[in-house]
């Protein structure tokens, strides 16, 4: 029997559970919803939509098979990524990720004509064409990938906080994993490191309630995945992952933990995928009506509105949005169906930087 | 009846070692589990404790006695009954005692022959030289280059306060600090991961494998996050990083514990393999590594540690990745080896030179990328190769040099090329059986014999 249908677990609001809250050690504090300008809420609205409408053009073009292997949509999510993000100082602070990062690679604002160039393997895309939709990278924008082995970013993510730590330039690591890479072993070798050293790290689930075809309750003998990290005394945090206000406030929140010094942080983003794990996977083992039950109930996109609509923001305005938004996407659709496949010696560049 | 105190072995490749202090003298009475004496091997201070009750009755070796042999007779004790004056004639001092065959170490299969290996043409002439063992050649290389750059640092198991399991990072932290010298928990595949993103975060990690064996916990950052992450980004991020660490056969300790990963890691694009012999090669070589803008492995031998090899003394001996060195030069057959089997191959030589056989022996230094203009410049001239391997024969080094031979010295071939690597088999614990799974000097020299039909 499921333990918890997805959109009752998600709570109303960012909660630290009572018997953590009594422990007997300083915590981050609780965090409160994050209260946005309305520009920046505009902002938010913006950047989710462009990541919505960006993925179903991409399944559209996966369809049409002019996205090849594995292509993970982050449609569902938009919230995590925005509302996280957002919140970081741009050329300071780093990311990292698995294989379903092309809403993080949005967040940054980096152009979806070269994203999705790289979808479609051309030399336009911004690996080149030679990484593909799991392997994107910006270091420009500190973003380090895009990593296809499910649980590798948490170590690497240790890695960079420990660069952050080593160099004194105050920059925090967001290390992005899912509900599945949590039972992966090497995230616990990380968590001890990351908390023996006090790493400058944030660690972040983004717990969409199935790992694969595999549910939460089905994998993890403890499925509050923020408690996940109390055992190396890395204060955990369950937050609503639909609600870009609720994961902005717990950013802020974390922030001040990692960048006062305290070590480790971790975020459980309860949040849901509405599509498959990757286009391949026809979804068999979940209902229609539990997917139809959170995209009526718990969609980022719509609760955004919904706020917006309260600070008078009017329906015109966000269909104007929505129009840009349109033209942005099928433009990247058409720049990364017309722009030219890598040429033949690209194969062999950039197996060694150096020549021997 | 007395018993017989001897040198004990306390590690499983120590051959002798330095009896430092005695703790006890002649008259003492001693009970199991008392400290009689400290002994330094060439990686720790150890102590040595009784195990039999009873009196001192002689000390044959006194303290401060250098190079004493594994199995020497060190004091004796009466037994029961028995008085404790006066004592038996001593035995001469720091005299070896023929080791009785439990006691042999297995090390000595390895032990250094007396060879010298030609000039390194990438030394410039007249250097002066000076003689370190391959152990103090790394840990300089380490601390030259952690002078050089602040990015450099050094991470693993016991690197930093144990100052090194093989004693390679000894003075690191003293000279570093904690910082830059940092131990972790057992927990390989965490901090390789950590080194590597760390790498790709713009520093120069050397992360310490115990011993690479275990590094099989975290091939997978080496092979999936460092090697590849350069080409699957279009050449945007690198991963300057150095994994180093013991690799082969040690002495006794068993399957797990020894294996040659060269053949491994040399197939990965994306990845530079290192694996020298002589302490000259390694500090230089280890430089280049940590100074290399790509993700490096380097694969030491802890047999090799404690040898003593010449040096050059230079402010700043960094030799180039990729290139194979000419360790001597010969006519009648081409022997390509690396690491511990370099050893062996010039052992090999120097017998077959009494035979009238002129070999030419050829050290690979770095596995990937492999310096095949070397091996088919001196096959043109040989016509005869043998390839000596410390691993196994299958999908091995030496099965990459035959390839090459056929592809583009065909031509030039006499005979087949022969492997002359250990037998296919786990490595087995027994003295004996471990000693027939090994390469040696003379199953390289039958096998140049077999390729010159003799």
């Amino acid at each position: 029997m499921a333990k918890t249908p997805a959109k009752k677990s998600a709570p109303k609001k960012a909660s630290v559970s009572e018997d953590l809250s009594r422990a007997n050690r300083e915590r981050p504090a609780e965090p409160v919803p994050y209260k946005a300008t309305k520009e920046e809420l505009l902002k938010f609205y913006r950047d989710m939509l462009l990541i919505r409408r960006f993925e179903e053009k991409a399944g559209q073009l996966y369809g049409l098979g002019l996205i090849g292997g594995f292509c993970h949509l982050y449609i569902g999510q938009e919230a995590v990524a925005i509302g996280l993000q957002s919140a970081l100082t741009p050329g300071k602070d780093s990311v990292i990720t698995g294989y379903r990062d092309h809403g993080h690679m949005l967040a940054y604002g980096i152009d979806p004509n070269i994203i999705m160039a790289e979808l479609t393997g051309r030399a336009a895309g911004i690996s080149r064409g030679k990484g593909g939709s799991m392997h994107m990278f910006s270091t420009e924008h500190k973003f380090y990938g895009g990593h296809g082995i499910v649980g590798a970013q948490v170590s690497l993510g240790a890695g960079l906080a420990f660069g952050h730590k080593y160099s004194g330039d105050g920059g925090v690591c967001l290390a992005y994993f899912g509900d599945g890479a949590a039972n992966q072993g090497q995230v616990y070798e990380s968590f001890n490191m990351a908390e023996l050293w006090k790493l400058p790290i944030i660690f972040v689930i983004e717990n969409n309630q199935y790992a694969m075809g595999t549910s939460v309750n089905r994998a993890s003998s403890e499925d509050q995945l923020y408690r996940r990290g109390e055992s190396f005394r890395i204060p955990g945090i369950q937050v609503d992952g639909m609600d870009v206000l609720a994961v902005r406030g717990a950013a802020e929140v974390a922030l001040d933990w990692v960048r006062g010094g305290n070590g480790p942080v971790l975020l459980e983003m309860k949040t849901y995928r509405y599509r498959g794990h990757s286009m391949s996977d026809p979804a068999k083992y979940r209902s229609r009506d539990e997917v139809q039950s959170v995209r009526d109930n718990s969609d980022p996109i719509e609760g955004c509105k919904a706020y917006l609509a309260e600070m008078g923001v009017g329906e015109d305005e966000l269909k104007a949005l929505e129009k840009e938004i349109r033209t942005i996407v099928n433009e990247s659709a058409d720049f990364a169906e017309s722009s030219p496949e890598p040429e033949l010696n690209e194969l062999y560049t950039d197996v060694l930087v150096e020549q021997y | 009846m007395a018993i017989e105190l001897k040198m004990p072995a306390l590690s499983p490749t120590m051959e002798e070692g330095t009896l430092a202090k005695w703790l006890v003298k002649e008259g003492d009475s001693v009970k199991s589990g008392d400290i009689l004496a400290e002994i330094e091997t060439d990686k720790a201070t150890m102590e040595f404790e009784a195990v039999d009750e009873g009196v001192i009755s002689s000390i044959t070796v006194p303290e401060g006695t250098d190079g004493v042999k594994v199995g020497t007779v060190i004091a004796l004790i009466a037994g029961d009954g028995e008085a404790a004056a006066p004592p038996p004639p001593p035995p001469p001092a720091a005299a070896p005692v023929a080791a009785a065959p439990a006691e042999a170490p297995a090390a000595a299969v390895a032990a250094p022959v007396a060879v010298v290996a030609k000039a390194d043409p990438a030394v410039p002439e007249g250097t002066a030289m000076i003689s370190l063992t391959l152990r103090e050649a790394l840990r300089d290389a380490m601390a030259e280059e952690m002078r050089r750059d602040d990015r450099v640092f050094v991470m693993g198991e016991e690197v930093a306060e144990y100052q090194g399991a093989y004693k390679v990072t000894q003075g690191l932290l003293a000279e570093f600090g904690a910082r830059r010298v940092i131990d972790t928990p057992i927990t390989e595949y965490g901090f390789a991961g950590i080194g590597t993103g760390a790498a790709m975060g713009g520093l120069r990690p050397v992360i310490e494998f115990m011993t690479f064996n275990f590094a099989m916990q975290a091939i997978d950052h080496i092979i999936n996050s460092a090697a590849k992450t350069n080409y699957m980004s279009g050449g945007q991020m690198r991963c300057p990083i150095v994994f180093r660490g013991p690799n082969g056969a040690a002495a006794r300790v068993g399957a797990q514990h020894s294996q040659n990963y060269a053949p491994w890691y040399a197939s990965v694009p994306g990845l530079i393999v290192i694996s020298p012999y002589d302490a000259a090669d390694a500090k230089g070589l280890l430089k280049a590594a940590i100074r290399c803008e790509d993700p490096v492995v380097f694969l030491e031998n802890e047999l090799l540690y404690g040898r003593t090899f010449d040096i050059p003394d230079l402010d700043d001996h960094v030799l180039p990745i990729g290139k194979a060195r000419v360790m001597r030069e010969g006519t009648d057959v081409t022997v390509v080896s690396y690491s511990i089997g370099v050893g062996m191959s010039l052992e090999a030589a120097e017998k077959l030179a009494g035979e009238g056989i002129s070999v030419e022996v050829i050290d690979l230094r770095t596995i990937r990328p492999l310096d095949k203009a070397t091996i088919l410049a001196s096959l043109a001239k040989t016509n005869r190769l043998v390839i000596a391997e410390e691993g196994w024969p299958v999908c091995s080094v030496g099965s990459e040099v035959i390839a090459i031979c056929m592809e583009d010295g065909f031509d030039d071939l006499d005979a087949p090329v022969i492997r002359v690597t250990n037998e296919d088999v786990p490595m087995p614990y027994a003295a004996n059986l471990e000693k027939a799974a090994l390469v040696n000097a003379d199953k390289i020299a039958a096998g140049v014999r077999k390729v010159l039909g003799r």
